[in-house]
Parts: structure tokens; C-alpha cells; sequence
């Protein structure tokens, strides 16, 4: 093992071992962060697990669960001549009507941006022009684009605003729970809100271990994830100490609050989630998109014969959902699992035949 | 002369002999260099290869290099890729009305300069310019051919099992110094292109072992994707070790934080080359006495194994399936 060194190597060494022959229970983990799927996936860490241990990719990629709807209203803002700032990995996803990609080839003015600051420059150097920002993510990216919209309104900026799918995870923690026995918590999710939620999870039954992203951080993680579950309590950990604390950071949940509100919010795979979205507060009406250029209410439902729902829950494999390969594809995705290379039908898709994925 | 190109250096009168005396013939001139309709040519020995590609990368100016410099060295490296030496090539520009001529003078002078680094001699050129707009600031094309070396025979479709993967430097440099040039990221980094013409150090390799069985450029896609067409190409698998694949901090450092995979960016001077294994250690040797080339390392080798697939052994110990290339970089949000 490389780079594993000293004691801290060997406890990552012992964590990778007892992971391998694990044999109590089956326990089903699910990761709810983009990011672990992604470094699980690039790390191979399902193939250092036991038989018994079940990795489930959840629903926490923002660019995955984003609906079809919204894709819509950002080509609807692009067809009348605003110009979209967006995080890169947006540009591909599907809405109803192809994708910002498509919107793009056919003229569209579509700026990949690293974030929502870079839209907000780019607003105040081209006062000739009205920018949007697809404002997507969760708790880690929200503080940022509230920070956008505080700034442009101090500016004055006439011609910047957000087209807002922001998402909560804590709604989406209680309506997942029957999918699985562990949750791996995001870590930079929880290093803002903090853990007094996730201690509070534990009694209404539902377990889990904030995580962080390096392979020892994710090994150490599961191992304890396993331990604990073996005990058969609910229980909560911070696995990710050096980042997350307790009370989370008090300067970006203020910031939040001042500006956004809780919202409905529907993600694509699993329909509308009660109070798991962030809008724009009335105070900062003239920097929300829908009320500034008065959008048309797009459905998201995208296409009702797509299982993303039961994948993100694990209840089926990708296969077993009658679009998949047929019509949804890496090349021209659907569901919100076909979107990123790392979700469950997409790698499926690309490595099923390899017996590489589990 | 004007400080800028007007539409009327574009014309075919005087203008035009004018921007091709004092621009283009005072940077290329050699004893080959036409003023003919066709440069005429000497016929080498043996067999000869012939490539040709087309520049616009944007902007045109990058630590590192420039259009120019890349122009001859994508060029010069497809040819060393077949194991020709460059001998001789030509250049066509298209040129947007009002393009400054000191500019121009700029990229012509790093051509000429990688063109005598290189070995290869400029023959024959065009100059065409456009109206305002109708392109973005030049374009330029080259076409080179070379002389394979007596006895060699690269193709992407000779890899074999048992044969080690080297490639010739750190990857992803030049991918990452556009990406931060564009300056569409704010994000500020000392990373400058790895652009350069490698037909010495691919000649020492190829005397060092004749029998190099693939060598590619990883330029648009990076090492990613050109191991992906050799696998492809040769019906072989292809097994990585994560921890070789040399990447400078600074590249991983834009890469971590734009959710990049080093492996697919774009590279300008970095070869991937598939050896015998028991000959991987002398094409090393060859390859590291040149600065160009003094990263070179073994990252991984070919096996019989999921054919058509790259397999990954990861920094943790486990294996991992390279995702195969996609249709567009992008930065992914989480």
C-alpha cells in the first residue's frame, strides 16, 4: 500500500483488512456526496470490501439529481439572450428540450465558470449584457452564491441573478432511510451545518459517519461505519474530525439564512422532497431569475419510464430499468444516474461487462 | 510596413510580397524555400511519412509557447511518432483582419526557431487573410513529411502483452496552462506547457531499440485517451499504476480543484511509447539524457487481460477502470 506509513498506515492497513473479511451482517452503506462516489469509484474501494458490504451511490451529486425542468428554464433564459454561467459539469445534463450543450451549438451564450464569483465579475464587466448563474449544490456551494447575490446587491448590479435548484440534505437523509443501514455523510456538507443534526438522526433510528475524501479517510470511515452497525445500535460518528465540528461554521449558516429560504424541491429520480430546497428571500426578489424574467412554470419530470429512483434507492440494479441501453446512454443520458461517469448506470453502462463493478 | 494585417496583404499584390518578404522568408529562409508555386525536393531513401494538422488555439500566446511553436512541434511529433525524421514541412496561416504584425513577427520567429531545434526545414507557405471576425485572431496549418528510420515500424495496433508503457514526461501541463490562460477560473498558477519538438529524443530511442512498437502524441485527450485507442487498436488491456503516473504538484493541485483528471488533458511535448519489456529500461536511458524527455517513466504495461480496457491500480492498493475518454473536459462541480 503506498504512501501508508508508520502507525496511522498500519491503522489504515488493519481498517482494509477487517473491510475484506468482514462477515457479520449485511450492512447496506450509502453515500449521499458526489465527491465520495466519484473517489470511491476512482479508488476502487468496492473491491476492497467483503461480500457483506454493500456500497449504494445515493442521491448526492447536485448535477444528477437536478430535474429536467430546470435545465428547460436555463435554455428559456439562453434563448432570450442572457448569458448562463454554469458549473462545467451542468452543460451535458438533459432537460426536456437537449441539453445547454445543444443550446450552445445552436448559438446560445453558455460561459463555464468555477464560481458563482466568476459570474459575478463577469456581470459587472459586461453591464451590457444579463447574466445568469444556474445556481446548483448543496450546503458546500449555497454559501457561495449567496455571497454572489449579498455583492451584487451591494454593487448594485442591475443585470446579475440566479436561476436557483440549491438542495438541503437533511430531508433527503429521513426520505432515503429505508434504503440504507449506514449513511456516509458528506463531510464538507456537515464542516458548514454541522453534526447536531446527524446526532439527532440516530433517534429517529437512522446511523451514519461523516467522511472525508482521501482513501485512508474513506477506509477509516467504513471500517467504523461496519464496527458500529456490527453493535446493532443507531449510532453517529465524526470520522472527519480535522474538518467538521460540532457546531459547523456559524458565519456561512447567518449568511444562508439572510438570504435564501427553505423551499420544495423536486430531484430527478426521486420527485419532490418537502423543505429539501433554497430559494432566493423576497429581499432579494430582483436577483432571482424566475420572478426577474418571469419564467413559465416547466415541469421537471423528465421521462416517466426512468428508475433512477429505485437505482438511487438500490432497490434494483441499473439494468433492470427498461430504458437503460435503450435510449438512455452515457452519450445521451436521461435518468440522473446516466448523467456523471461515476453514477450507478453509467458505469454499469461503460464497465458492467468486466465484473470490475459490484 | 503597417502595424497590422489589412485584408490588402491578403490580395496577391504588394502588400502581400511584402508581409511574406519581411515576415515569413526573413524567419524561414533556407535553400529549399520556394518562391515558386511548388517547393522541389530531393527524394529520400526508403519510406516516408506525411502528416498534416491544424492550429487555433486560443489564446495565442501561453507560458510556455505560442501557436507558432505548437504549430511545428505537432507536426514535427506525428512524424517522430512513425519513427520519420522530419525533413521537411509547410505552413499555411489564416490571418484576421487587424492581426498585429509584431505578433505575427513573434510567432514566426518561435516557428523558424523549433523548426532548426527540430531539424526540419520550412519549404513552402500561404497566407490568406480573413475579414474581421470570420476568425479568431490565425489560424495555421502545417503539413510535414519525414523519413522513417531503416527497420522501424510504429502502430498503435502493435501493442502486445508483456510489453511495459512509458511516457516521456510529467502529463497534462499544456491542457492546464490554456485552461488557466483562458482565465475563465481566476485561478492563478505557475504552470507553463510542455510544447516541444521531440524527434531527438525519439530518434536515441529508436537506435537504442529498433523494435518500439507503438509511439503516440497526447495531444487533444491526453494519455487517457491515447491509451484507450491502443488498447483498442491492439486488442490488449492496459494495467496503470497510479502512483507513477508522473503529474507536477501544480497540475494536481488546478486539477483537484476543478474536479480534472490530469490524464486527460491535453499534452504538447509527451509521448506515450509501448516497449518489449525487457527493453523498457535502455528506450529510459536513451529517452532521459535529453531535457525534454528527462521525466521518462514506466507507468505501466500491456496484458491479455479485459482487452480493450484500462485498469488502474490505485494509490490505496485496489484496481479501478479508467473512465473511458469523454466528449468534452468539464470541471465538475463536487
Amino acid at each position: 500500500m503506498s504512501g501508508a506509513s508508520g502507525s496511522a498506515g498500519n491503522a489504515v492497513s488493519r481498517a482494509a483488512d477487517y473491510l475484506k473479511h468482514y462477515d457479520g451482517p449485511e450492512v447496506r452503506i450509502m453515500e449521499v456526496c458526489g465527491t465520495h462516489t466519484h473517489e470511491i469509484f476512482r479508488l476502487g474501494i468496492r473491491r476492497m470490501l467483503s461480500e457483506k458490504i454493500r456500497l449504494i451511490s445515493g442521491p448526492g451529486c447536485p448535477v444528477c439529481v437536478t430535474p429536467a425542468g430546470f435545465i428547460d428554464e436555463a435554455v428559456y433564459l439562453a434563448d432570450k439572450n442572457c448569458v448562463i454561467c454554469t458549473f462545467g459539469d451542468l452543460v451535458r445534463v438533459p432537460g426536456n428540450h437537449g441539453s445547454l450543450q445543444r443550446a450552445r451549438e445552436k448559438g446560445a451564450q453558455i460561459r463555464v465558470v468555477y464560481s458563482p464569483q466568476d459570474a459575478e465579475r463577469y456581470a459587472e464587466e459586461h453591464p451590457d449584457q444579463e447574466v445568469v448563474f444556474l445556481s446548483v449544490g448543496f450546503e458546500t456551494t449555497t454559501p457561495s452564491e449567496c455571497i454572489a447575490v449579498r455583492d451584487a446587491k451591494r454593487k448594485g448590479l442591475k443585470n446579475f441573478s440566479l436561476l436557483t435548484a440549491n438542495k438541503t440534505m437533511p430531508s433527503a437523509y429521513r426520505a432515503m432511510s429505508d434504503a440504507a443501514d449506514v449513511y456516509l455523510y458528506p463531510g464538507h456538507v456537515h464542516a458548514m451545518i454541522g453534526t447536531k443534526l446527524c446526532e439527532a438522526l440516530t433517534e429517529e433510528g437512522i446511523s451514519g459517519v461523516c467522511a472525508g475524501f482521501t482513501g485512508k479517510e474513506l477506509v477509516t470511515a467504513l471500517a467504523a461505519a461496519v464496527t458500529s452497525f456490527e453493535k446493532g445500535e443507531p449510532f453517529f460518528l465524526n470520522a472527519y474530525p480535522r474538518v467538521v465540528r460540532q457546531e459547523g461554521s456559524p458565519a456561512a449558516i447567518r449568511l444562508v439564512d439572510e438570504i435564501m429560504e427553505p423551499c420544495d424541491a423536486f430531484w430527478r429520480g426521486l420527485g419532490v422532497i418537502p423543505e429539501s430546497g433554497m430559494r432566493l428571500r423576497e429581499a432579494y426578489a430582483d436577483y432571482d431569475a424566475r420572478k426577474k424574467y418571469d419564467i413559465p412554470v416547466m415541469k421537471g419530470n423528465g421521462n416517466p419510464a426512468c428508475r433512477c429512483g429505485d437505482v438511487l434507492r438500490g432497490s434494483i440494479e441499473p439494468h433492470m430499468c427498461p430504458m437503460f441501453g435503450r435510449g438512455c446512454t452515457p452519450e445521451h443520458p436521461v435518468g440522473a444516474c446516466m448523467v456523471s461517469s461515476e453514477g450507478a448506470c453509467s458505469a454499469w453502462y461503460q464497465y458492467g461487462d468486466t465484473g470490475m463493478i459490484r | 510596413m503597417n502595424d497590422c494585417v489589412t485584408l490588402a496583404h491578403g490580395a496577391g499584390g504588394k502588400q502581400t510580397a511584402e508581409l511574406i518578404d519581411k515576415v515569413f522568408r526573413a524567419q524561414f529562409a533556407n535553400e529549399l524555400f520556394t518562391a515558386d508555386d511548388a517547393a522541389v525536393l530531393p527524394v529520400p531513401q526508403g519510406k516516408m511519412a506525411m502528416t498534416t494538422d491544424g492550429f487555433i488555439v486560443s489564446p495565442q500566446f501561453f507560458p510556455g509557447g505560442n501557436i507558432g511553436k505548437l504549430s511545428i512541434c505537432g507536426t514535427v511529433n506525428d512524424l517522430s511518432c512513425m519513427g520519420a525524421r522530419p525533413l521537411y514541412m509547410t505552413c499555411a496561416f489564416v490571418i484576421e483582419e487587424g492581426y498585429p504584425v509584431s505578433d505575427l513577427r513573434k510567432i514566426t520567429e518561435a516557428m523558424a526557431k523549433t523548426a532548426r531545434e527540430a531539424g526540419v526545414r520550412l519549404v513552402a507557405g500561404d497566407t490568406k487573410v480573413a475579414g474581421k471576425g470570420q476568425v479568431d485572431g490565425l489560424f495555421i496549418t502545417t503539413t510535414g513529411v519525414g523519413e522513417i528510420l531503416p527497420g522501424v515500424a510504429t502502430s498503435g495496433a502493435l501493442a502486445k502483452p508483456g510489453d511495459k508503457i512509458l511516457v516521456t514526461g510529467d502529463i497534462g501541463r499544456h491542457g492546464c496552462t490554456i485552461l488557466l490562460a483562458r482565465d475563465d477560473f481566476g485561478i492563478e498558477a505557475e504552470v507553463t506547457s510542455d510544447c516541444a519538438p521531440l524527434w531527438h529524443p525519439v530518434e536515441a530511442a529508436l537506435k537504442a531499440v529498433p523494435d518500439i512498437h507503438v509511439i503516440r502524441d497526447a495531444t487533444r485527450g491526453g494519455v487517457g485517451t491515447v491509451l484507450y485507442e491502443i488498447a483498442a487498436e491492439s486488442g490488449v488491456g492496459i494495467r496503470l499504476n497510479a502512483a507513477d503516473i508522473p503529474v507536477a504538484p501544480e497540475v494536481r493541485g488546478v486539477c483537484g480543484m476543478l474536479g480534472l483528471e490530469p490524464l486527460y488533458l491535453a499534452c504538447e511535448g509527451r509521448l506515450v511509447m509501448v516497449v518489449p519489456g525487457d527493453r523498457a529500461e535502455r528506450v529510459l536511458e536513451a529517452l532521459n539524457a535529453f531535457p525534454d524527455t528527462e521525466g521518462a517513466r514506466v507507468i505501466g504495461e500491456v496484458t491479455s487481460e479485459l482487452p480493450g480496457r484500462v485498469v488502474m491500480t490505485t494509490e490505496i492498493g485496489s484496481e479501478t477502470l479508467l473512465p473511458e475518454p469523454g466528449n468534452e473536459l468539464l470541471p465538475r462541480i463536487c
